[in-house]
C-alpha cells in the first residue's frame, strides 16, 4: 500500500487541546495530517471520542470530513497516493503501527458508507452474517445474530419474514439499516458513519437516527452530516471542520454539541451553525 | 380545436412511438448505408459458408445418415466410392475430451491471474502483465504448435510420466504403451495456453468492474483480500468469467493447427478417457490430415465434418453470448 507514516513532532500543548471532559476514550488521533499525493488535506487533527457516545463532524463540503473518518478505520489507504502523518491511537495503539493487521482494526472499527452498499448478490440474513464471514470469525447460534443484528437496525419486523430474499428487493432507508445490522454483527466497538441518511427520505432518516440514539448505549458513534439539526439530534459531542481559502482543513472547534450550536466559541462556527456560509 | 375547445379532453391520446432518427444529409444517407452493407455481410457470410458445407456434404451426410456422427469406421481412397465409409465419433469425441481438458487447466489459471492483475499486483506490474496476455493472444496457432511440439512436448512428457507413476491406478491415468508423447492430456495443455488469454482477459474486464462501493462494504467490514475477492468480487464476475470460459470452449473446439501438431489422430477407435495414451481425435485436425489425399466422396464426408463442427462451435457462442448478456443485466440490477 502507498501509506506512508511519517512522524510528526508534536508540541506537548497540542495533544490534546480538544479532548472533551474526562470520559474514558477508545479513539483519539493526535496531530493527525493527512495527504492525497502532494496536497494536504488535513492539518493537525485532535480528536478524541468518549466510549458509547455520539460525536457529529460538520463542516462544509470538501473539507475532509469524510477522508478524516476513513482514516480512523484505515480505509483511507486503499486511496492511491494517500499518506498520513501523526497517530490515530485505539485503546492506546497507534493503528498504523506497523505491528498492527488493518483487517483486525476494520472489524473492531466500523463503517456505514454514505450509499446503502448491501452485497445485491446476498439474501438479508447473508448480508447480516457476510462480515463475520469475510472477516473469518468463528460463530454459532446464526439465526440469532441475525435477529439481535437486525432488531438494534430497528429492521427486522419489516423482514423478518424474508430473511432470504434479496438485499436489493429492500428500499433505499431499509438497505442502509441492513448495512447497519451488518456492521454490527461483528461487534465492533466504534461505528464510523459516513453521511449515512444523505440519499434517504425524511422517515428513514429518523429511523436511522433512532438507531444511532439506540446502538451509542454501548458502541461509539463518529458520524459526518452536513445537517444541522441531525447533528443536534443525535450527537453529544460535536466537531466543526474547516478548510479555508484553498489551506488544509483544521478542527476550528469541538465540543458538546449543546455548547457548539448554543454559545460557540469561535465566530467561523457561530457562522457555519447559523447557515452564513457553507 | 372543438368549438367548445373540450373535446378533445374525453379522447383517449393516441401515443407516438420514436423510432430511431431518420440520415437526412447525404453523407449521413452514405454512412448509413455502409453501415447496413457491413452489417449484413457478416451475416451473408455466415449463412454462405452454411449452405456451402450443407449442400456440398449432402451426398455423404444422407449416405450416412445419424451414424455420421455416431460411428466410428472411416474407410475411403477405394476404386469403389460404395465400399466407402464416413464415420467420425472418435474424432468428435476427441474434440470434446481435448477442449474440456484444456479448460479444467486453462480456468484456474486464468482466474488466478485476473484476480492478481485487478487486485494484487502494483499498477506497472499489471500493465505489463496486460499487455503480456494480449500479445499471447496474438500468437498465431501454427507457431504454438510447433512450440507445442518441439519444446513443450518433451517437458509435459516428464509430467505425464511421473502422473503415470504415481497415479498410474487410477483410470484416466492408465498408459500400458510406455509413450507418454502425442496424448490429449500434452493437447489439452496446449489448447489451455492458447485459451488462458482470452480467459484472462475476460475475467479481467468484469473483475475490474466490480463495484467500489461493495469492495469498500467488504474492506470496512474487516474483509481479507482472499475473503473480499471470494465473496464479492467473484460472485459479481460469475457470469461474465462463465461467458469467457465458453469463448475459449469455441477456440479450443475449434482449434486445428495446434492440436495436429502434438496429438496422435486414430480415426477408428475412441480414447474415451486415457489422458496419457497417445491416441486422440478432433474433427479440424482430421480435416487438414485428410484433404490432401482424399477421394471425391471423402471430401464431401470432411466438408459434413465442417458442418458439426461449424454448428457446434456456432452454438457455444450463442450459449456463451446469451451468458455475458445475462449476467450484464444482473449488475444493472
Amino acid at each position: 500500500m502507498n501509506i506512508k507514516n511519517v512522524r510528526v513532532p508534536s508540541s506537548p500543548q497540542d495533544v490534546h487541546p480538544n479532548k472533551p471532559g474526562d470520559a474514558n476514550v477508545h479513539l483519539e488521533t493526535q496531530n493527525l495530517h493527512v495527504w492525497f499525493g502532494k496536497r494536504l488535506i488535513l492539518e493537525k487533527v485532535n480528536l478524541a471520542f468518549p466510549e458509547n457516545s455520539v460525536t457529529a463532524l460538520i463542516g462544509p463540503s470538501g473539507c475532509g470530513k469524510s477522508t478524516f473518518i476513513r482514516v480512523l478505520n484505515r480505509m483511507h489507504e486503499f486511496i492511491p497516493g494517500a499518506a498520513l502523518a501523526g497517530r490515530v491511537l485505539y485503546d492506546g495503539q497507534d493503528i498504523y503501527d506497523a505491528a498492527v493487521d488493518p483487517v483486525n482494526i476494520r472489524t473492531k472499527v466500523g463503517m456505514v458508507f454514505q450509499k446503502p452498499n448491501p452485497f445485491p448478490t446476498m439474501s438479508i440474513r447473508d448480508n447480516v452474517l457476510s462480515g463475520l464471514k469475510l472477516a473469518q470469525m468463528t460463530y454459532e447460534n446464526s439465526e440469532e445474530i441475525v435477529r439481535t443484528c437486525l432488531e438494534r437496525a430497528s429492521l427486522w419486523n419489516e423482514v423478518k419474514d424474508r430473511l432470504d430474499a434479496s438485499a436489493s428487493s429492500l428500499s433505499g432507508g431499509q438497505q442502509q439499516r441492513l448495512c447497519i445490522a451488518r456492521s454490527l454483527a461483528v461487534s465492533p466497538k466504534v461505528l464510523l458513519m459516513d453521511e449515512p441518511c444523505s440519499a434517504l427520505d425524511p422517515g428513514s432518516t429518523r429511523r436511522i437516527e433512532d438507531t444511532i440514539r439506540e446502538i451509542s448505549s454501548d458502541m461509539t458513534v463518529v458520524i459526518v452530516t452536513h445537517n444541522m439539526a441531525q447533528a443536534q439530534r443525535v450527537s453529544d459531542y460535536t466537531a466543526f471542520f474547516l478548510s479555508e481559502d484553498g489551506a488544509p482543513a483544521q478542527v476550528v472547534e469541538n465540543a458538546k454539541t449543546e455548547e457548539i450550536f448554543k454559545k460557540p466559541k469561535d465566530s467561523r462556527t457561530n457562522d457555519y451553525v447559523n447557515g452564513l456560509f457553507g | 380545436m372543438d368549438s367548445d375547445g373540450s373535446d378533445h379532453l374525453k379522447e383517449s391520446p393516441t401515443p407516438r412511438y420514436f423510432g430511431r432518427e431518420k440520415s437526412r444529409t447525404r453523407s449521413d444517407k452514405a454512412f448509413s448505408g455502409s453501415v447496413v452493407v457491413a452489417a449484413l455481410s457478416s451475416l451473408f457470410i455466415l449463412v454462405a459458408i452454411l449452405f456451402y458445407l450443407a449442400t456440398s456434404s449432402w451426398p455423404a451426410l444422407r449416405k450416412e445418415g445419424l451414424s455420421f456422427i455416431t460411428g466410428s469406421t472411416w474407410i475411403g481412397g477405394l476404386d469403389d466410392p460404395s465400399q466407402q465409409v464416413f464415420q467420425i465419433w472418435p474424432m468428435l469425441y476427441g474434440s470434446f475430451l481435448n477442449a474440456l481438458l484444456a479448460i479444467i487447466f486453462a480456468v484456474p489459471i486464468s482466474v488466478l491471474l485476473a484476480i492478481f492483475i485487478v487486485f494484487i499486483a502494483p499498477k506497472k506490474i499489471a500493465r505489463a502483465l496486460t499487455i503480456v496476455v494480449d500479445v499471447l493472444a496474438a500468437i498465431p496457432s501454427g507457431i504454438i504448435g510447433i512450440w507445442g511440439f518441439l519444446v513443450f512436448t518433451p517437458v509435459a512428457e516428464g509430467w505425464a510420466r511421473l502422473i503415470h507413476q504415481y497415479l498410474g491406478s487410477i483410470p484416466i491415468f492408465v498408459n500400458n504403451q510406455d509413450q507418454f508423447t502425442r496424448s490429449p492430456f500434452i493437447t489439452a495443455w496446449v489448447l489451455g495456453i492458447m485459451i488462458v488469454p482470452i480467459i484472462t482477459v475476460v475475467a479481467r474486464e468484469v473483475l475490474a468492474q466490480t463495484p467500489q462501493d461493495l469492495l469498500d462494504a467488504a474492506r470496512g467490514l474487516g474483509g481479507s483480500l482472499w475473503g473480499t475477492v471470494r465473496m464479492v468480487a467473484l460472485p459479481h464476475a460469475r457470469g461474465g468469467i462463465v461467458g469467457g470460459v465458453m469463448l475459449g470452449l469455441g477456440r479450443a473446439l475449434g482449434e486445428t493447427v495446434a492440436i495436429y501438431f502434438v496429438l496422435n489422430l486414430i480415426f477408428e477407435r475412441v480414447n474415451y478417457y486415457r489422458i496419457l495414451d497417445p491416441e486422440g481425435g478432433s474433427v479440424a485436425s482430421m480435416i487438414i490430415a485428410k484433404f490432401g489425399e482424399a477421394t471425391p466422396e471423402e471430401i464431401q464426408a470432411l466438408l459434413g465434418a465442417g458442418l458439426v463442427l461449424f454448428l457446434l462451435t456456432l452454438v457455444v457462442n450463442l450459449i456463451a453470448n446469451w451468458i455475458v448478456a445475462r449476467s450484464a443485466r444482473e449488475r444493472l440490477v
